[in-house]
């Protein structure tokens, strides 16, 4: 498609933001805080974007989304179309539209960004993906079955869309999942007021409905390991993800009242902790809630807290705003629901009472040095600067290291000194014949989209591998 | 896979206060879980509770020590409990729980031919049964109910094995005849001396010990109070002491950290690097106080169920439990 050359409408500088429910009341439920642009706003912001000829965009995006494409459908109203034209290479746009770093990824890349501000690519995305799925999509039509099975292990985004590839090129395709709902983090981490589980089930429900069969509660490598799964299955696929709480070396950090953001997050959205005691999993509310770090965990964290009822909910990080790697988007609404921030602050210790309950954190204050290896300036501590942040409750949000289940119990598979499964980029094969992996497991923890792009990955090459093609006859993508 | 146990015999001797409701009340939700039909259950005091469950996929590989995590409905807590018995052919396991909360008293009001939602398993590190020599297993209260299948693995795996069980008093007792069965010694203790000894599991076993008794492992189980002083008592006998902890937990896959305990100074996953720990390394009051933690809401909730509860479903009018 090659850009027309006719009269523009007026160029218009700024994004059309999303409207979205007041900070005052979103913090007192966990409904979506976006509304999500109507018809009209969508096409309005669909006309901002130029058409570029080298659509800069879709080399920022990790799956190569046609955005510019679909973007042009928008602008013609064939926003089924565009929804199509988007699955050909992203299985879960409703997901992606809300949960992706657009402002590093293909927004980073918008021309319009270069003087003005990006065509709102993510909010496009949200908006083509729910008009889809409102408006009923049809079932694809399934190939014949071709009579090979593959197992896949765990039902996070990477597993779910290797899953949901597999099983539209005809193969019969088995998740196993340890936990009693799929999703991964999408259900467990992701609170719903930024995800609304519907959207994941209905996803999931999508996948069942093409054949894909999910077992749930189901531990590979306890009920059975990666190789009996071989001998099952023409291959297998493990998708696990970064799943294992770091914590601080510190004094004080297995006290009462001190969780992981994954504990934290598992009980409210897994396990539906804010509507205790009506669902059993009780969760700590507390006026006062600490959350160390400034991730997207850290911002749910912050944010979940508040909604739980926190008067203070404060985030505590070493180094400075500009260095959150959180979505623009979550420090944004972080910030309008007054989450508060104290940067180039870092935990030394925390401090319980006498049942061993969290009291207070005593913090130490660190400026800004040389940059590191990472680029980053180095946060230096400064001398004599401890302080107490009193408060109830902590919640760690440091990171999380790959799941070592899958490792653990899968002898001959080659395992980086991370712990995450080593593979071969653009195949996601691992040392182990017949065993792929992707996402998190493999790269560490990183975004859905990357966990989804090593799903699609993987099942092309499971393909190739299962119906013994060579590799002569695949078109590789560029 | 190693079966342990002998059932038929054993259903005899379990109280009788049977659900005679079955097969009525299939509470099947819109769930996606696959559904775990509770085969059979009964009631072996008034506090505690047995249960069959049918689920092969844990049957076919779970040993001594390994629990399952199970879910009553789909707005229940995940619970652990320790897999009591097993039958790879039939593709059940079983289990005996005493009834302490909300999530264990919605869970008891289950009857024959009802579903579980959820269970998962096993998990853990089994215990670690060869070689162990002359052991003395302990377990008290609930943990009664999972010290029987690993003094019974200890037993199978060629080790003498003596069991002390601790009771408040005898209408808490049970499991008694199994483990009567295959123990080289059985030891009871209650509280208020109405059944075997007057006083504690640890004034048995520092007898033992002071007798002279040849012993090389202690296997302890039930409220950490008992089990720290369990380790006080063998400590200075430099006697290896190994503690089964019943910590707060919730995935059961290493994924929270909610079961983090200080194990010789360093941070460790019961459900994980556990449930069994070196008892002279487990940091007590850190132990307690978790486990500790959830006391209002604890309350909460049982007041909740109390006033919510709706007990089996599958009577006919009037015959609630
Ligand atoms: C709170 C939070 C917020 C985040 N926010 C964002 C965001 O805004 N944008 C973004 O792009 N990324 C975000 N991320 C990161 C993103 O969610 C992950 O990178 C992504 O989910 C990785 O996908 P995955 O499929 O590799 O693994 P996961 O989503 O972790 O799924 C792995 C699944 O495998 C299961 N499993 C593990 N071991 C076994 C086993 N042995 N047997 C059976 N099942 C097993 C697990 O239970 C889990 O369900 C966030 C992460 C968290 C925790
Ligand atoms: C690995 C493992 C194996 C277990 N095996 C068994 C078993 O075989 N049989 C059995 O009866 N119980 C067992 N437990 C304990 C059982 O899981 C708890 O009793 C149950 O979760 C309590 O839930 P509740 O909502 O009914 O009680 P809650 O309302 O949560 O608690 C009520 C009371 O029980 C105490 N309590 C809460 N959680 C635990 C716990 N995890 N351990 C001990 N006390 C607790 C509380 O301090 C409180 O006093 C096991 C626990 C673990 C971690
Ligand atoms: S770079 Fe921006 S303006 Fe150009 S095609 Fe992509 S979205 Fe449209
Ligand atoms: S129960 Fe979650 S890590 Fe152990």
């Amino acid at each position: 498609m090659t850009a027309q050359r006719k009269p523009r409408p007026q160029l218009i500088r700024t994004k059309l933001s999303m409207p979205c429910q007041e900070p005052s009341d979103r913090i007192q439920n966990f409904d979506e805080v976006p509304y999500g642009y109507n018809e009209a706003e969508a096409v309005f912001e669909a006309q901002r974007c130029l058409t570029c000829k080298n659509q800069p965009c879709v080399s920022g995006c990790p799956v190569e989304v046609p955005i510019r494409d679909f973007i042009s459908l928008v602008k013609e109203r064939n926003f089924l179309e565009a929804a199509a034209l988007i699955k050909t290479k992203n299985s879960l746009p409703a997901v992606t539209g809300r949960v992706c770093p657009q402002e590093s990824q293909c927004e980073a890349k918008c021309v319009m960004g270069r003087r003005h501000q990006p065509v709102a690519i993510g909010n496009l995305e949200r908006f083509v993906a729910d008009y889809a799925r409102e408006h009923g999509e049809e079932i694809p039509e399934l190939p014949k079955s071709t009579g090979k099975t593959v197992a896949i292990v765990g039902a996070g985004p990477a597993g779910l869309t290797c899953a949901g590839d597999l099983a539209l090129m005809g193969h019969k395709v088995t998740i196993y999942e340890a936990l009693h709902s799929p999703g991964g983090v999408l259900i467990y981490g992701i609170p719903e007021f930024r995800l609304p589980k519907g959207i994941v089930k209905y996803e999931i429900d999508f996948l069942k409905k093409i054949g894909v069969e999910i077992k749930l509660n189901f531990l590979v490598g306890s009920n059975k390991t990666v190789d009996e799964l071989l001998d099952e299955f023409d291959a297998v696929f493990v998708g696990s993800g970064a799943g294992a709480p770091r914590f601080l070396n510190i004094p004080g950090i297995n006290l009462v009242n001190v969780y992981s953001a994954n504990e934290y997050l598992t009980r409210v959205n897994l396990l539906k902790g804010y509507k205790f005691p009506e669902y059993k999993t009780p969760v700590k509310r507390g006026k006062i809630v600490v959350i160390i770090g400034a991730g997207n965990v850290a911002m749910d964290s912050a944010r979940t807290a508040k909604r739980l009822g926190a008067e203070h909910s404060i985030i505590v990080y070493r180094r400075s705003k500009k260095e959150c790697p959180a979505r623009q988007e979550e420090v944004h609404h972080a910030d309008e629901e007054d989450i508060e921030f104290r940067f180039l602050t870092n935990p030394i210790r925390v401090i319980g009472d006498e049942q061993g309950k969290v009291k207070a954190v005593e913090c130490l204050q660190y400026e800004l040095g040389e940059p590191d290896e990472t680029g980053r300036a180095k946060p230096i501590p400064i001398p004599g600067s401890e302080h107490l942040v009193e408060c109830e409750i902590v919640i760690i949000a440091v990171g999380n290291d790959p799941n070592p289940t899958i490792p653990r119990t899968t002898p001959d598979l080659e395992v980086s000194r991370w712990g995450t499964i080593v593979t071969e980029r653009n195949t996601g094969k691992t040392s182990k014949d017949r065993v792929y992996a992707g996402g998190d497991i493999a790269t560490g923890a990183a975004t859905v989209i990357a966990a989804m792009g090593a799903g699609k990955i993987a099942a092309k090459d499971i393909h190739k591998q299962i119906m013994g093609i060579e590799d002569e006859e695949i078109v590789e993508p560029s | 896979m190693m079966y342990i146990g002998n059932y038929s015999n054993k259903e005899e001797k379990l109280e009788k206060i049977t659900h005679n409701c079955t097969y009525l009340s299939r509470k099947i939700s819109e769930s996606e879980s696959n559904m775990f039909t509770l085969i059979d259950r009964k009631d072996v005091t008034a506090e505690s509770v047995w249960f069959k469950i049918e689920a092969p996929d844990v049957a076919r590989v779970c040993k001594a020590g390994q629990f399952v995590i199970i879910r009553a409905n789909d707005k229940g807590e995940r619970i652990p409990l320790t897999i009591a018995d097993w039958d790879v052919n039939e593709g059940w396991v079983t289990v005996i729980f005493q009834k302490v909360g909300a999530s264990t008293y919605e869970l008891a009001d289950l009857c024959k031919g009802d579903y579980l939602q959820d269970c998962v398993g096993p998990l853990g590190i089994p215990t670690y049964v060869e070689n162990a020599g002359n052991t003395v297993v302990i377990g008290g209260g609930l943990g009664i109910a999972i010290a029987t299948p690993v003094a019974r693995a200890y037993k199978q795996a060629g080790n003498h094995t003596d069991v002390i069980i601790g009771v408040r008093n005898k209408e808490l007792l049970f499991n008694v005849e199994e483990i009567r069965e295959f123990a080289d010694e059985l030891y009871i203790c209650t509280d208020d001396g109405s059944e075997g000894r007057q006083g504690f599991v640890t004034d048995q076993l520092l007898e033992m010990i002071e007798s002279g008794q040849q012993i090389d492992t202690v296997f302890c189980v039930g409220p950490p109070i008992m089990m720290k002083f369990v380790a006080k008592v063998t400590e200075p006998f430099n006697l290896k002491t190994i503690a089964s902890l019943n910590t707060i937990m919730l995935d059961g896959t290493g994924m929270c950290g909610a079961c983090r305990v200080t194990v010789g100074g360093e941070t460790k996953f019961a459900c994980v690097d556990g449930p069994d720990f070196d008892a002279h390394l487990v940091e007590w009051e850190e132990t307690m106080s978790r486990l500790s933690g959830y006391k209002e809401e604890e309350k909460e909730a049982m007041e909740h169920y109390q006033k919510h509860r709706k007990g089996c479903q599958c009577n006919k009018e009037g015959e609630q439990k």
